[in-house]
Parts: structure tokens; C-alpha cells; sequence
């Protein structure tokens, strides 16, 4: 076999990543372009105000002609492909506004919310991992139970019994979501302690796996200390797996932020999309469902890579 | 992965150890989690004998009461008794939970079937296909069907087992191909056996023990996501008895009256926590049996 420089092989490993990517996106848009195709009912009624309005056939046929309704479905698929690639989403039916700059107005706070909630989650989950890893038995149960309890907690319900404490007990924040930091603490809390109960499982069993392996071992017969050898040589075996999680991380968390944003009356992503959804506003349910994949799928690419480069056994796959 | 993946312990070692991990002796969350699980079953099937009172019966003399001997729970803005009203919504929660579990299971069942059987062809479509749903990650996938099938219990129910089926496809064809290339399964097929008797007779008989642990763990998570979508207004409504709904119904009140949320909440979690902890228990029975 020639020999390939490592440069080389990295390089088409993530070649072929990105054409995989690139072909699950385009399903994505063919999956949600038919799915809508589903829905009952005459979609140029639905853009002129619901089955229930009245409207004259000549204006039906005045919207089938605006919006293409009356070509083929091929046809429609194609204009439909071709208006993505241009990040065209669309015309939403019920705020007459275009729906790509109202997504991504909309896109800033929840990805703040989201970012903050990982950090927040990553520092309680690798806490708990390392404390609960440190001491005995009793340690061992609590640690496992609270995770557990935490990944089962709802996030509705979380943010209800958080508004209740915090606020109309204690009265320290608010229980909507205001503009500043105060208005951030609950939301972020709200999203960051399930999913710190999910990281912690998988943190704590890769911890243990590393403390166990022969680098630790032989780390420890060097004469480094307890705390080196936790700290330096085992958190970053226990982090690995959790990053490669960071995909399914942020589906979680934006599903979540749908709950969240709407409890604490914050705008953002998941509220547009949860109102869309209720009014049954098509184009910005699609739209918001393809801004969601394209940014999981960035997700999975980017830890895809970033574990390619860090892990040598990943490259010759 | 998927909620159910990590909550399954894939891809943990199994030869992570003694010195660390302390031995369990007898499981004390296992035998609460079980008692636990027979009040919730009794309470789903007879709820006259846990509850005997009327879930819809409206009392609004006796409104808003704050939890006390008279009425465990508390009770809502009617006067209805939240304890009454969460004992028999247990019955349409615990079904909404089951149906869509069997729902993500069946459909699961399918497509890891066909992936881990049908040879590398099919296998790579049904990948791909299965990573095309995973990038609807969560409650994404349950939305979109709500959207073309409009909102309500049944919606929501078929919504939520559609959005879990893709975790549990992938780790059951991880678990077919494991035991595909297992050693009996050698064995039967050098004895000239059918593909279609390996399948029924040697195949699915050891992918079965684990789905039932896949469904028990998967049962919790469907009931919490189907009580989110009915809190968000898009499954179960009130006045049903129903967890979900009674939150949402008491989202009103959170400032005066918290027992109103705070108990159909409760149940929701002890639920969950419950089903993950008997599945987790038939997990380590199954492994060292």
C-alpha cells in the first residue's frame, strides 16, 4: 500500500464526512417536502387564512399561481431545492414576514441559552463524575441515583418547581425571562441539570474505564499524586466520550429550549417554532426544522473531526 | 446516541471494575421503584381502590385548598382533589407511555431488523436513512408530525413513538449483528439450517431479552416527552386527568397555588426514575444470569 501522508488521509476522511453531510441535509429537505405534502386540505387555502375563511376561487387561483401550487409536484420539489440552496425558507402564512430573517433573528438567544446551559451541564456532570468516583459506596448510590433523577426530571416541570422556589418564594429572580443575567439563571438551570444528568452517566463510566486503564497505572507507580492523576491523565479519557455526545447535546437542548423559551416567555427559536406549530404556520415550522438539522449536522461534523485529529485509532477508518 | 442509548449504558465497558464500582448487594431502589410501579398498575387498572373520591367532581367551596389530611394533594381552582385526579390520570398516561413505546419498538424492530439481516446493501440505506431522522433530533420529529396530523392524544402518542424508533432501531441492529456473529449462530448455520429458521429460532429470542429492557427504560422517557407536548397544548387537553395536562392547567396558578403543579409533576419524575431503575435492574439480572 503507498504510503499516504497523514495530512492527506485526514483530509479525505473529512472529504467524504462533508458528502455525507451535505446528502443528509438534502434528504432532510426531501423528507419535509413531501411530509408536508401529508397534510389534509388545500395548501393555498391554509396561505389565505385556514379552511374556515371564504375565499373566492379566483384568489385561490391567484395564490396557487404565486406560490407554484399549480405545477407539477416534481416541479415544486425543484423550486423548493432551489430556494433553500439560496436560503430562501419561504413566506410565513401568519406573520407576513419572510421566514429565514425572522429564524434567525430569532436563532442568537436560544443559541446563548444553549451554550450556556452545555457549560453549565459539562462543569455539574464532570463534578459529580469525580466526586462520586472519589468516594465509597455511599457516594457511589448518591451520585448515580442523582443522575438518574436529574436525566428523568421534566423540563416543564423543573421550571415550574424552579419559578415556585426561586421566585415566588425567595423572590430573588424573576419568573419571566428578562433581558438580563437574573432573567438567564433559571432557563439556563432548567435546561443544563437533565442533561447533566445524562452526561454524568456516561462521564462516570468513562472515568472509571480510565482509572482503571494501564496509563493510570503506570502514572501512579511514577509516584504522581492522586489529585495529577485524576486531573491530568483521567478527566480527558472520561470527556471523550461525552463530547462525541455533543450532536445528541444539542438536539436535547433545543428541544428543551421549545419548553423553556415558552414557560419563561423568552423569545427565541423553540417559542417561534412551538407557535408555529400551533397555528399550523407551514413554512416556518419547515424552516425552523431545517435550520435545527443543519445545525445538528454541523455538530456531528465538527466532533466527527475534532475526534479524527485527537484520536489516531480514528483515521485509518 | 439517543436518550435511550445512554440511559441503555451503550458502549460501556464491561469489565469496569470492583476496585471503584462497590459491589450491590440487594437493590433498594429496585424494590422501591417495584412498589412503586404496582401502586402506579393498580392505580391505571382499578382506580376507584387508591382513590375512591370523583376525578371531575367540582367542590368550589373547597377551591385552591393547600395540601391536608382532607385532600392529600391539595386542590384546583374547581375544588377538584389533585390526589383523586392524579391517581386516575395514571391510567391515560401509563397507556400514552406504552402505546408509543411499542409504537418506537415496533417500528425499531423493522428497520434494525432489516438493517442487521438483509446484508450490507440494505444495511447501508436503512444507516441512512436512520441518519436523516436522527437529524430531527428530539421533540423536532414529534412537531413535524403534529404539524401535518394536527394535535391530540393519539397524535401525540404516535408522534413520540416515531421520534424514539430511530434510537431503538440503531441498538437493535447493534444487537443483531453481536449476536449474528456469535458462535451458535455459526454453528446453526454450518448445520445447514434456514436463514429464516436462525432468525426466528436462534436470532431474535437473544435480541428479545434486551428490547425488553430497551422498553421498560423506553416506557419513562415516552411518558415524559408526552406529557411535555400535552403541557405545550398539543396532546391530551384538560379537563383530562391527565399528568401533562393538569400542569398545564395549573401553569395559571404556579404564584398561588404550587401543589396544583408541583404533585402531577411529581409523578411524572417518580415515573420515569422508577422505570429506569427496574430497567436497569432486569439489565444486570439479564447480563449475569
Amino acid at each position: 500500500m503507498a504510503e499516504v501522508g497523514r495530512g492527506t488521509r485526514v483530509f479525505r476522511g473529512a472529504l467524504a464526512r462533508l458528502g455525507g453531510a451535505l446528502f443528509v441535509l438534502w434528504m432532510v429537505a426531501t423528507l419535509t417536502f413531501f411530509a408536508i405534502r401529508l397534510i389534509p386540505g388545500d395548501p393555498a387555502e391554509a396561505i389565505l387564512g385556514g379552511p374556515g375563511s371564504q375565499t373566492s376561487p379566483e384568489a385561490l387561483a391567484a395564490v396557487r399561481a404565486e406560490y407554484g401550487l399549480d405545477q407539477p409536484v416534481l416541479v415544486q420539489y425543484l423550486a423548493q431545492l432551489a430556494r433553500l440552496a439560496t436560503g430562501d425558507l419561504g413566506r410565513s402564512y401568519s406573520l407576513n414576514q419572510d421566514v429565514a430573517p425572522l429564524l434567525i433573528g430569532q436563532l442568537g438567544g436560544t443559541l446563548l441559552l444553549a451554550v450556556l446551559a452545555l457549560g453549565v451541564a459539562w462543569l455539574l456532570a464532570l463534578g459529580l463524575a469525580t466526586w462520586s468516583t472519589r468516594g465509597g459506596r455511599v457516594a457511589w448510590s448518591v451520585g448515580s441515583g442523582l443522575e438518574i433523577v436529574a436525566a428523568a426530571l421534566p423540563h416543564f416541570w423543573l421550571a415550574t418547581a424552579l419559578i415556585v422556589l426561586f421566585s415566588v418564594w425567595l423572590g430573588w429572580l424573576p419568573p419571566i425571562s428578562t433581558p438580563g443575567v437574573a432573567g438567564l439563571v433559571l432557563p439556563v438551570l432548567t435546561l443544563a441539570v437533565p442533561l447533566a444528568g445524562f452526561l454524568g452517566q456516561i462521564m462516570r463510566e468513562s472515568l472509571l474505564t480510565a482509572l482503571e486503564s494501564p496509563f493510570v497505572l503506570s502514572a501512579r507507580a511514577r509516584g504522581e499524586s492522586e489529585r495529577g492523576v485524576r486531573w491530568v491523565h483521567s478527566i480527558r479519557h472520561a470527556a471523550l466520550p461525552a463530547i462525541s455526545l455533543s450532536g445528541w447535546a444539542f438536539g436535547s437542548l433545543i428541544s428543551g429550549a421549545v419548553v423553556v423559551e415558552t414557560i419563561f416567555a423568552r423569545p427565541g427559536l423553540g417559542r417561534t417554532l412551538l407557535n408555529a406549530v400551533t397555528v399550523r404556520d407551514v413554512p416556518v415550522v419547515v424552516g425552523a426544522v431545517l435550520i435545527v438539522a443543519v445545525g445538528y449536522i454541523l455538530m456531528t461534523l465538527l466532533t466527527d473531526l475534532a475526534q479524527r485529529i485527537a484520536d489516531p485509532r480514528l483515521r485509518t477508518r | 446516541m439517543s436518550d435511550l442509548e445512554i440511559q441503555a449504558g451503550l458502549g460501556r465497558s464491561p469489565r469496569a471494575n470492583r476496585q471503584h464500582r462497590p459491589p450491590r448487594r440487594f437493590g433498594v431502589a429496585e424494590a422501591l421503584a417495584g412498589l412503586f410501579t404496582i401502586f402506579l398498575v393498580t392505580a391505571a387498572l382499578f382506580p376507584a381502590l387508591v382513590a375512591p373520591g370523583d376525578p371531575l367532581g367540582i367542590d368550589p367551596l373547597s377551591a385552591f385548598q393547600s395540601p391536608s389530611p382532607a385532600h392529600w394533594f391539595g386542590t384546583d381552582e374547581s375544588g377538584r382533589d389533585i390526589y383523586t385526579r392524579v391517581s386516575h390520570g395514571t391510567g391515560s398516561s401509563l397507556l400514552i407511555g406504552t402505546v408509543a413505546t411499542l409504537i418506537g419498538l415496533g417500528l425499531g424492530l423493522v428497520l434494525g431488523t432489516l438493517a442487521g439481516m438483509l446484508g450490507p446493501i440494505v444495511d447501508f440505506t436503512v444507516n441512512r436513512f436512520l441518519e436523516v431522522l436522527f437529524a430531527f433530533p428530539g421533540l423536532l420529529l414529534a412537531l413535524l408530525f403534529i404539524l401535518i396530523f394536527g394535535p391530540g392524544v393519539a397524535t401525540a402518542t404516535v408522534a413520540v413513538g416515531l421520534a424514539t424508533a430511530p434510537g431503538y432501531a440503531r441498538i437493535i441492529r447493534g444487537q443483531l449483528l453481536s449476536v449474528r456473529s456469535s458462535a451458535f449462530v455459526e454453528a446453526a448455520t454450518v448445520l445447514g439450517r434456514s436463514p429464516g429458521q436462525i432468525l426466528v429460532r436462534h436470532i431474535l429470542p437473544n435480541t428479545l431479552a434486551p428490547l425488553f429492557v430497551l422498553g421498560t427504560l423506553g416506557i419513562g422517557q415516552a411518558i415524559v416527552w408526552a406529557s411535555a407536548l400535552s403541557y405545550l397544548g398539543l396532546g391530551a387537553a384538560p379537563p383530562a386527568a391527565e399528568w401533562g395536562a393538569m400542569l398545564s392547567a395549573g401553569r395559571t396558578y404556579i404564584g398561588s397555588a404550587w401543589w396544583m403543579s408541583f404533585f402531577p409533576g411529581l409523578f411524572i419524575v417518580l415515573t420515569a426514575v422508577s422505570a429506569t431503575a427496574l430497567g436497569r435492574g432486569i439489565e444486570r439480572r439479564l447480563r449475569h444470569a
